[in-house]
């Protein structure tokens, strides 16, 4: 219990931090909608071919934008060393691990929310009828990608080369991420939309072992 | 030094003879003919590749558990050597694919997921370069490699599940699996000898960890003085 009331607190502290400025919403909207715009120039984007590359190209542009976003998670915190602070304010590691990770999924989930509307409208591929199963799949994604970026940019920042080695630790661990999202999506955008349950359990199970390997490891990751 | 040298020639015996099994006496396989001949060296060094893996996430897991710098040094010297095995898998599959299926590379399920494991294997090296104090780099290393591991079947699930050229499992696959069991005789031989060069690869590479660690320590004593 104290595990959640801390969370909560240290959650609502993310959500202000950010809201305040709003820099890490605003430059990864901005980046993931450059990445969408010049990726028209790399393939004829009419109807047919949006739907074959569109979900991919999308949940690389979310993958690349996190590998960004996420830099900052940890790197303030040491920086404005108030990391020992926020250690000692808890019981638990993992609740700072959780607020950090529940944040970074409400930002991205923000960030597609904004974005998808510009994608259907730019590349002629209705999603409105398909909107909750979008929803799940996105959900389930960007739990992931917060789950080890949170986990990994905490590594990251202790590293010299920071800003360079968080993709480079981040991108290949998220492979399953990237290949279940897009099949999902690929399906959802279809002229028939189906659903794809293999790919929403892929992704689940993905978020679960991380999520438990988080849990299980967020004391050491975080050890003065 | 004895004991090294007579490890060395009796590795080089093994894999002396898994040469002369996978060429003599390993029979001419009906379709693909000698050139199947290559996957004595292929598979085993996959299993064996993988084991490396294994042990290393388990020395991972043993250093985050008992903070010993052994702990470390194996762990390191087991992904480094599992590195060097998945390589040559990633070498002898090309020069095996090209006059089988016709080209060298096909993004296929067991190919694209073996690279990635390369990958992120390699980006568990570039993390140890980049993390000066040995402690730090030891423990976000292994919790790194912990998590490495983990990634590892969810990458060959989720590409596998829509994605597959690759012969599917001869061993332990399924009811139409199976081989001659002469052959199976002479991969099982083959992995046995892989694995006897990679005890002796980890084990020197494992001296070569401690040495350095020594001499870390040795440097930091000096410039302290």
């Amino acid at each position: 219990m104290a595990l959640l009331a801390d969370t909560t607190v240290l959650l609502g502290k993310e959500l202000r931090t950010e809201f305040r400025s709003r820099e890490l919403l605003t430059t990864t909207v901005v980046f993931i909608l450059i990445v969408i715009v010049l990726f028209s120039f790399t393939f004829d984007p009419t109807s047919d071919e949006s739907r074959r590359f569109g979900s991919g190209l999308l949940w690389l542009a979310f993958l690349f934008a996190s590998s960004l976003m996420l830099q900052p998670c940890f790197l303030r915190e040491q920086q404005n060393d108030t990391l020992s602070a926020l250690r000692l304010a808890v019981d638990e590691p993992f609740a700072i691990f959780l607020a950090k990770l529940t944040a970074n999924t409400v930002f991205l989930l923000l960030a597609e929310l904004v974005l998808l509307p510009f994608f259907a409208l730019m590349y002629n591929v209705p999603v409105l009828r398909v909107l909750h199963w979008l929803a799940l799949v996105f959900f389930l994604g960007s739990l992931g990608i917060s789950v080890v970026g949170t986990a990994l940019s905490a590594v990251s920042a202790q590293a010299r080369m920071r800003e360079l080695l968080l993709p480079l630790l981040l991108l290949p661990l998220l492979t399953p991420i990237l290949v279940a999202s897009t099949e999902v999506t690929k399906g959802l955008l279809d002229r028939e939309p189906f659903m794809q349950w293999k790919g929403v359990v892929i992704l689940a199970v993905f978020d679960l072992v991380f999520l438990t390997a988080l849990w299980l490891f967020s004391e050491y990751l975080l050890e003065e | 030094m004895g004991k090294n040298i007579f490890a060395a020639a009796l590795v080089f015996v093994l894999l002396g003879v898994m040469v002369y099994a996978a060429f003599f006496i390993a029979p001419v396989d009906a379709k693909q003919g000698l050139i199947y001949r290559i996957l004595y060296l292929h598979v085993s060094s996959a299993w064996t590749g993988l084991t490396a893996f294994l042990i290393g996430c388990i020395a991972n897991l043993l250093y985050v558990w008992r903070r010993q710098p052994r702990w470390d040094w194996l762990g390191v010297a087991a992904v480094e050597v599992g590195l060097a095995f998945t390589t040559v898998v990633l070498v002898t599959g090309p020069i095996w694919a090209k006059p089988v299926w016709g080209i060298y590379w096909t993004w296929d399920a067991r190919l694209t997921s073996t690279f990635v494991m390369w990958l992120l294997y390699i980006s568990y090296l570039l993390l140890r370069t980049l993390i000066e104090e040995p402690d730090r780099r030891a423990l976000l290393s292994a919790l790194y490699g912990i998590f490495a591991f983990l990634d590892v079947p969810l990458v060959f699930g989720s590409i596998r599940w829509w994605r597959t050229q690759h012969p599917q499992p001869i061993v332990m696959g399924g009811p139409d699996s199976g081989m001659d069991p002469t052959m199976y005789k002479v991969l099982m031989f083959s992995w046995l000898a892989m694995l006897a060069l990679m005890t002796l690869l980890l084990r020197q590479r494992y001296k070569l960890e401690a040495m350095r660690s020594d001499v870390e320590a040795m440097r930091h004593e000096l410039e302290a003085a």
